[in-house]
């Protein structure tokens, strides 16, 4: 019978055991005897989180399809069985195998968002693997990064081994071969790694140091040996329709934030909008062929039994078979009572017509993302959506039934003015008044519309045109919610709307750990020593208590965030080459300051740089 | 079409709560490919209902729920086709089709039978198995049932069917388990350590459900005298 690492009495002590006993629907139980490689694969934050992440699905399958290597899933225990581990001394283990971490060969840890470093370090010290990466003994796992935030390592570059820049699909084989290998020579930690870094998109940061000139900005990076790269290429599928994919995802037996089957429809995006990183560091725009995903839907959907299927993608309006495949989906999900739930769309006559279909109009809401109030700072971050679209796009949907409209703002972008932010009220106004235009007193179906605008803060991300822009201080951004909502209480239709602002001082964070440099790693270990943990949890997020932590250490947050960067000011970051080029960048970011807007990859090629991966939309795939 | 389900739930799936078991046969319905019916609407549901909800941490062989389906073959390649699409734990024991007048399975359960294992522990079972016929034997068995507005004073004799040592290790019950009268095997065991004077916790012993049945005379009511007990499956 199963075996669960934790005994019975610590399982129905803590919150959601499920969480910890393995044993799901399509979870991949080998033999560890049959095995050369076991591979623990983690995303540092709780069961229900990390299980809803597609990137984690996809490698997990590729892992496991090979014969011989074994992939496991770690996720963050929750505070109550962190508690207990702690106190009983008991190793994380992998939920398939029930067997600690540290027996394995492999960690490795997607990093999707900043606010999760301490939570690797909570991973590495609950599997009792030592926290820097120099510091381990030839028998720990290789403690692998992956994911989003590799594209700025530095800042928690001392707890791993090794960063796998880019897309899995492409170069575990060849590390996992080049492990298996030099294991049979006899050969030693110093000399995997050394080997490692030989692969493209593998990067070894314990080989490199950081220089720096005396007002604290870089001036280089030495290397320890020769025959290192220079600089890391992120590596990329260039034919997604000819790749893994999990077509028996891991089925959870607790409800997860994505309990549903995810169709990765295309990856990267046309649009270039100049505050969005996601959008530069995923290019070129690759789609998958539309009878690929017919096929693993269905194939899917059987699988898992889900009740649900989502599109995904960061821009799925741009999809060029959309409505081929929506066709298809509303047809075979129809007949097998499968939900179908939209990613959010442009809106228009087609998607309105889709959404009726597959929603209760009375109950969904509309999604328009602006994230500028006026005009003049839509076209300064290149966002292509303009008021008269959205108007018309509102009138058409409240004809349709709509009575519910989300919007979504940024607040402190670069030249954001009062006029900027007075615009945010006032487009939502605007919505409002379309509402009473369109919709006659009696065919008001709750009487009222409402309008829920967000704003968020914006943070300057690596690999951006306005990675070289200066970020807000708490207080501002502060100030300028206090605008907004001032602006929002002035309007005609205020009644009508509703005003949700984001956290700024976890926003302060993330914009430190973004543009962060080594010196960051001591503040974060320093942090989860004083019980800094689930750090994107409102609820866990001790301000004070990092605010300290900087202070002690001597890190100053204003060199991170508010500090003016020069054009040439070297980044952590430029040692990675993402395909987009800083020349690319820069331009963007004179353009952005002039206010002028620059064309989508589908209109006209711009010359990003990322055309050297001859895929996708790139005028030089052939 | 009315279909019964016996299934039993064990090892690690015992710490699945029932909410759970219910997410998990629903997909498992759609793996298997059965044609179950839905509720009509925007977000369909299938027509499904279980007998009782079983706790966290307790372990069966007599689990049951009810679906709806619009066409089968045979209830026997139902019943392969679900165990096909099952995780260790799980297993379907029987699948029967129910006559139309039959009421669900949750207004049936009239009774359950329990089997309670001593785990390891230092507490003297083998004297306390001896103690239960004094125990069942008393006038009135009072249990003080704590409940979120407060205190409530049971009488846990008329609910309690039989009782008896299996062997010096086990105790094997059989309780009230209607919605109006149900009996959990924990309360037997708290009135009886109250009874016996040492304290029984709850981690001392596991617990599995043996059996659910109904009374077929009482027709869903609470058991009047000695009416014959059947399982839930034996339904005609
Ligand atoms: S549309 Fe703009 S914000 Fe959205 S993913 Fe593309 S570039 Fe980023
Ligand atoms: S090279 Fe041109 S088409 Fe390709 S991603 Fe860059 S801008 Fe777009």
């Amino acid at each position: 019978m199963r075996k669960t690492a934790l005994s019975e009495e610590i399982l129905l002590q803590v919150e959601k055991p499920a969480r910890y006993i393995g044993n799901e629907v399509n979870s991949v139980v080998k033999n560890r005897e049959d095995v050369a490689v076991r591979f623990a694969m983690c995303f540092p934050d709780v069961y229900e989180i990390g299980m809803s992440h597609l990137g984690i699905q996809i490698l997990y399958s590729m892992f496991n399809s090979w014969e011989d290597v074994w992939c496991e899933r770690v996720y963050s225990p929750w505070t109550d069985l962190d508690r207990i581990m702690r106190e009983q001394d008991i190793p994380l283990f992998g939920l398939e195998s029930q067997e600690p971490v540290k027996e394995m060969d492999f960690l490795g840890i997607t990093l999707q968002y900043e606010m999760c470093y301490t939570n690797i370090l909570q991973i590495l010290e609950l599997s009792q693997i030592p926290l820097q990466a120099t510091e381990r003994g030839e028998d720990m796992p290789v403690v692998i990064g992956g994911g989003p935030c590799t594209y700025n390592p530095e800042p928690i570059a001392d707890f791993f081994d090794l960063f796998y820049i880019g897309e899995g699909e492409t170069q575990y084989r060849r590390l996992l071969d080049w492990y298996v290998e030099n294991r049979k020579q006899g050969g030693t930690r110093q000399e995997f790694l050394r080997g490692a870094a030989q692969i493209p998109g593998i990067y070894v940061p314990q080989f490199y140091e950081e220089l720096y000139h005396e007002d604290g900005t870089i001036s280089g990076r030495r290397k320890l040996y020769e025959e290192l790269p220079d600089r890391v290429r992120k590596e990329i599928v260039t034919d997604v329709s000819d790749t893994y994919y999990p077509l028996k995802p891991v089925v959870p037996f607790i409800k997860v934030t994505q309990d549903r089957v995810v169709l990765e429809i295309q990856r990267g995006c046309i649009r270039g909008c100049r505050f969005c990183q996601a959008g530069q560091i995923y290019r070129p725009v690759r789609e998958r062929d539309a009878e690929v995903l017919k096929k693993y839907a269905v194939e899917m959907l059987a699988n898992t039994g889900h009740e649900e299927i989502s599109l995904s993608s960061l821009s799925s309006s741009d999809y060029s078979r959309l409505d081929e495949l929506l066709e298809f989906l509303i047809e075979e999900c129809g007949r097998k009572h499968i939900n179908i739930s939209l990613p959010s769309l442009r809106i228009d006559a087609f998607s309105l017509d889709v959404m009726s279909k597959v929603q209760d109009v009375k109950k969904s809401s509309l999604t328009f993302a602006p994230e500028a109030g006026s005009q003049r700072l839509r076209d300064v971050i290149n966002k292509g959506l303009t008021e008269e679209v959205i108007l018309k796009g509102s009138a058409l949907a409240f004809e349709g039934g709509w009575t519910r409209v989300k919007l979504y703002f940024m607040l402190g972008l670069p030249t954001e003015t009062e006029e900027d932010i007075r615009g945010i009220g006032e487009l939502s106004n605007k919505i409002a008044a379309t509402f009473f235009e369109t919709v006659p007193k009696d065919r008001r179906v709750n009487g009222k519309v409402q309008i829920v605008t967000s704003t968020s803060f914006f943070i300057p991300k690596p690999f951006t045109p306005f990675q070289w822009a200066s970020m807000c201080t708490k207080e501002e951004f502060l100030e300028k919610a206090y605008q907004t909502k001032k602006g929002i209480m002035e309007q005609l239709n205020q009644k009508s709307i509703k005003y949700n602002w984001h956290e700024a001082d976890v926003s302060v964070l993330e914009g430190v750990f973004a543009r962060g440099d080594r010196r960051i790693a001591k503040v974060i270990l320093e942090a989860y020593r004083r019980g800094c943990l689930f750090d994107s949890w409102s609820e866990y997020f001790k301000n004070d208590v990092w605010l300290q932590c900087f202070e002690d250490c001597g890190v100053d947050i204003g060199f991170y965030t508010t500090r003016e960067r020069a054009d040439d000011e070297i980044f952590p970051w430029d040692f990675i080459d993402c395909g987009i080029t800083r020349q690319f960048l820069l331009k963007e970011w004179k353009k952005a300051q002039e206010g002028v807007v620059s064309p989508n990859c589908q209109t006209q090629c711009q010359g990003c740089g990322a055309g050297t991966f001859q895929c996708g939309i790139c005028p030089t795939a052939s | 079409m009315k279909i019964r389900i016996k299934f039993s739930k064990y090892g690690t799936m015992k710490y699945i709560g029932h909410l759970d078991m219910m997410r998990f046969f629903q997909k498992a319905i759609r793996r298997a490919g059965i044609d179950v019916r839905y509720s009509e609407g925007f977000s369909p549901h299938q027509i499904m209902s279980f007998a009782a909800p079983l706790g966290v941490g307790m372990e069966s062989c007599g689990e049951y729920m009810d679906i709806e389906v619009l066409s089968m073959t045979t209830a026997q390649e139902m019943k392969e086709a679900l165990n096909r699409v099952m995780v260790e734990g799980v297993e379907i024991l029987s699948v029967s089709i129910l006559p139309d007048h039959v009421q669900n399975a949750m207004a049936s359960v009239a009774a359950a039978s329990y089997l309670l294992q001593k785990k390891e522990g230092d507490y003297p079972v083998d004297e306390l198995t001896g103690k239960l016929e004094a125990f069942l034997a008393q006038e009135t068995i009072p249990y003080t049932k704590e409940t979120k507005k407060g205190v409530k004073e049971l009488n846990l004799k008329e609910g309690i069917y039989e009782l008896e040592a299996e062997s010096n290790r086990a105790i094997r019950m059989l309780v009230n388990a209607s919605s109006s009268g149900n009996i959990k095997p924990g309360m037997v065991m708290d009135a009886f350590s109250a009874f016996a004077g040492v304290e029984i916790p709850p981690s001392a012993y596991r617990i599995i459900k043996l059996e659910t049945y109904m009374d077929p005379a009482a027709n869903g009511k609470d058991r009047q005298g000695s009416h014959k007990l059947i399982p839930l499956d034996a339904v005609q």
